[in-house]
């Protein structure tokens, strides 16, 4: 009631005000705020001017008075420091709008009340049960039985590469390896649910997916090897895996960088209007890095088309999620950057499938980033330098590798189709271990890289020190060849 | 000066010594070319030489961008990138967040993709936000990826010190950069430089720090016509022979060597005649100008504005004693700014500088002159 009756004076009054001095009536100009805004000075002195906004770029200062550049400034600011005329008698009351520059859709309060910590629940997604059954109402994503075998397909042999690996680096084969077991469904599925024009910024537990994109068992041998056919000519530790020509960016050690970069790879493709979007993956520890928070913000802001994929899988190294974060889980985070997120069950290779591709789309057409948690369990230790035993205890360890298998899960659905059966399994695992055992012993037969490659990319074209530097080595190695190991090649 | 007969009479002459004084007749030749760039009849102020040079590498090459704090709608914190808004739009010139390590981040992420970003620094002592994607995202990757992804970027802005803005916004970057293998470094001090090196710098396909200094913004520079011509750039990597001379040679970059040619006006008064170096790159640092130089005149005296340890200085005292040893008639003296902290009174501002009677006194030093030791208060 009472606004009806403010409003309806402050239109009074403007009709029987002459906002505009004598000389100036030929430029008969409206007062130009922001469509959201009312009148907000219907108290204010008649003769007040209101002069158009000239630039295009500038903020429109909310407010009292905006002023052309060209125009003389009236002293606006002489009025304001009048005494106001006396206010209705309503006063101010609660539903006085508020137009504070920093905050778009809010009201004010008089009740002394502060936001929770705990956030609205956010539901997690899923549609397949733990028995590989649909779940009750849930609608399955279109997945012909080719896309659904090649998936998991990928995932068996992610699981043998996995395992066969780990073990030849406790032989001394290499010096590293992280394994992914436990989250082979989120990653082959996410990966499955992107196109090859896509690029992938990943964090380092994301073997699968450049696996979906086509690199092949013994390129990933090369890598862990760092022999002369590693496409990162024997630079990076093993598990740093990079192929431009599978769209997947070189692994990079410090945690949560791959996340600007994937923004920066973003802005590029919106500038180029490609079908395509940047994907990041991080795990949940990489929320607390400065550049998660520093990447959110911009690509909200920048509207770039990113999908950032958080694995959460409830541990980074010993460090619980308890210690790592206080908000309930990495989904609602999004809000706060004022970016869309979803929640899905990351063992459930369906559901993510569905939620990806589902973003994706979005990403790309409305040109927005997008949150994905992924909630899945680190069955891993988190390398072969860790031991997990040490932190957790065996039981918890056992229930998720033996109870809540992803790959188990899905393959259960399969069956229920008729896609698969046991044989068929059986023969996929000793089909994968042969290739891969091939693939080791033909990396670990091949020659390491030459010397060459110690000098060559640090630029573009090589510099005159490190040439001088490469001659030196060159007449040492002349001089003494017995003191020269014998299997890096010249 | 007896020594230096003698000396030459047991160096004698090596290849390498006939090569390098081959280099430094070449470098006089075409030092003589050089310094006809600084003599033009235009007036080029420093900050007009950077616009210029970003506005046309910006018109030539669609995927440079300009990206940092308050670079459009502001007109740049200091005003370098004037315009280029209203000429390019917001898709070239984009305003961020307060964020170095999210702009810095992403502008390497969009220079993997293809694009050639220039990220704009309000001041490199902000940059240290940011330190891990010019090190590790940007600097290693062309050498981690096995030569698969290339990083053309450039990172510019104000280094070192300015005046009276204290600890946390004086400190000189240009040692800790210049060790990085995969960075190229560079401190331009003339118009000349800032807008050549500039344009080499963003055609480059490696990453660039761009040292630059606030309080020379504003100074002014003669230019001939071939600096404002539009395919200009100076290579990276070269030194240049702001003055020649035969008594002592004195390196600087940046705001010092203005410091260090007014030094040799004043030695010349004195008698003694100064070479000075204008370093231009950092990394990769022209050694063969250097030690040419050294060669001729015998003495050295390395000049910076940043902390003494592990310092250009350092580095410059180091290549000149592996290879010119022999040739050395005086230890090597660096001037260098004092081993504090930046502090804001102008007056203590000025005692942890570097001033002209510093460099003076340490010329003089070299040539065996009496000088007291220490500042005068």
């Amino acid at each position: 009631m009472a606004l009806i009756r403010r409003a309806g004076r402050s239109l009074s009054m403007l009709k029987r005000s002459s906002l505009f001095h004598g000389k100036q009536k030929k430029q008969r100009q409206q007062p130009i705020v922001s469509p959201s805004l009312p009148n907000l000075t219907p108290h204010l002195p008649s003769s007040l001017i209101r002069l158009q906004i000239n630039t295009t770029y500038s903020a429109i200062p909310r407010g009292i008075s905006s002023c052309s550049f060209r125009s003389s400034y009236i002293p606006n600011r002489l009025l304001t420091s009048e005494a106001q005329p006396k206010l209705p008698d309503e006063g101010i009351d609660d539903t006085q709008f508020l137009d504070f520059p920093g905050v778009k859709n809010t009201a004010f309060t008089c009740d002394l009340k502060f936001v929770s910590e705990k956030s609205e629940e956010v539901p997690c997604y899923r549609v397949l049960s733990e028995l590989g059954e649909p779940v009750d109402g849930a609608k399955l994503p279109q997945m012909a039985d080719a896309l659904a075998l090649r998936i998991y397909e990928n995932m068996i042999t992610l699981q043998v590469m996995d395992y066969l690996f780990y073990e030849a680096q406790r032989q001394g084969r290499f010096s590293f390896y992280m394994t992914c077991s436990g989250e082979e469904a989120a990653i082959v599925a996410s990966a499955a649910a992107l196109s090859n024009e896509d690029v992938i910024f990943a964090q380092y537990r994301e073997q699968g997916a450049l696996m979906w994109r086509g690199f092949d068992l013994q390129e990933f041998a090369h890598q862990c090897y760092s022999n002369s056919a590693d496409y990162g000519k024997g630079r990076q530790m093993p598990i740093h895996y990079g192929s431009k020509k599978h769209n997947f960016v070189t692994i990079s050690s410090p945690i949560a960088t791959q996340l600007s970069h994937a923004v920066g790879a973003a802005y590029s493709l919106k500038m180029d209007r490609k079908d395509a979007c940047a994907v990041t993956y991080f795990g949940d520890g990489a929320t607390s890095e400065g550049d998660f928070h520093a990447a959110m913000n911009f690509a909200a802001v920048m509207e770039a088309p990113v999908l950032f994929i958080c694995r959460n899988n409830g541990w980074a190294i010993s460090t619980p999620i308890t210690d790592q974060y206080r908000s309930d889980g990495v989904a609602t985070k999004s809000r706060a950057y004022g970016m869309r997120s979803i929640c899905v069950d990351g063992n459930d290779a369906l559901a993510v499938y569905s939620a990806v591709k589902s973003a994706r789309s979005m990403a790309i057409s409305e040109s927005r980033p997008i949150l994905i948690e992924v909630l899945t369990y680190r069955v891993s230790h988190h390398s072969t330098s860790d031991d997990s035993t040490k932190y957790r205890s065996g039981e918890e360890l056992s229930h998720w590798k033996v109870m809540r298998d992803p790959v188990v899960r899905f393959r259960r659905w399969l069956e229920g189709n008729g896609w698969w059966n046991r044989q068929k399994d059986t023969e996929l695992q000793s089909h994968s271990r042969k290739k891969i055992i091939a693939a080791m012993m033909n990396a670990e037969s091949m020659k390491k890289p030459p010397l060459s490659d110690l000098f060559t990319d640090v630029y573009d074209s090589i510099p005159t020190n490190l040439k001088e530097q490469e001659s030196y080595v060159r007449e040492a190695v002349a001089k003494n060849p017995n003191l020269y190991p014998s299997d890096v090649p010249l | 000066m007896w020594a230096t007969s003698a000396r030459r009479a047991i160096a004698g002459q090596s290849s390498v010594t006939s090569w390098l004084t081959q280099l430094r007749n070449s470098m006089i030749k075409s030092g003589e070319k050089v310094r006809s760039f600084s003599s033009g009849s235009n007036q080029l102020t420093v900050r007009d030489a950077l616009n210029s040079a970003l506005d046309e590498e910006m018109s030539a090459d669609s995927r440079v961008f300009v990206i940092g704090e308050e670079v459009g709608e502001y007109q740049g914190a200091y005003k370098v990138t004037k315009g280029l808004l209203q000429k390019f739009g917001p898709d070239r010139v984009l305003d961020t967040p307060i964020t170095e390590a999210g702009f810095t981040g992403l502008g390497v992420g969009a220079a993997f993709y293809g694009l050639k970003p220039v990220v704009e620094f309000m001041t490199f002592n902000f940059a240290m936000q940011a330190i891990d994607h010019i090190i590790n995202s940007a600097a290693k990757t062309y050498y981690m990826s096995g030569g698969q992804i290339s990083v053309p970027i450039v990172f510019r802005g104000p280094n070192g010190a300015a005046a009276g803005v204290a600890a946390q916004h004086s400190q000189c970057f240009a040692a800790w950069y210049g060790s990085c293998p995969g960075l190229k470094v560079i401190s331009p001090y003339s118009s000349e430089d800032y807008r050549g090196l500039l344009k080499a710098a963003i055609r480059d396909p490696d990453p660039v720090v761009f040292l630059e200094n606030e309080l020379m913004y504003g100074e002014t520079f003669p230019v001939s016509d071939e600096v404002l011509d539009s395919n200009f750039t100076l290579p990276i990597g070269k030194a240049k022979i702001e003055r020649e001379g035969k008594d002592v040679t004195i390196t600087a970059f940046s705001k010092m060597v203005g410091y260090a040619l007014k030094a040799a006006d004043e030695l010349a008064k004195d008698g003694i005649s100064a070479e000075v170096i204008n370093l231009r790159s950092i990394r990769p640092l022209d050694r063969a100008t250097i030690n040419a130089s050294v060669r001729k005149t015998y003495r050295l005296v390395t000049v910076e504005e940043g902390w003494p340890q592990h310092g250009v200085g350092a580095e410059i005292s180091a290549s000149v004693v592996e290879e010119s040893f022999e040739y050395l008639d005086a230890p090597i003296d660096r001037i260098t700014g004092a081993d504090v902290p930046m502090p804001y009174a102008a007056n203590l501002e000025r005692l942890a500088l570097p001033q002209v009677e510093d460099i003076v006194r340490a010329a003089k030093r070299a040539c065996y002159r009496q000088v007291p030791q220490s500042a005068a208060a």
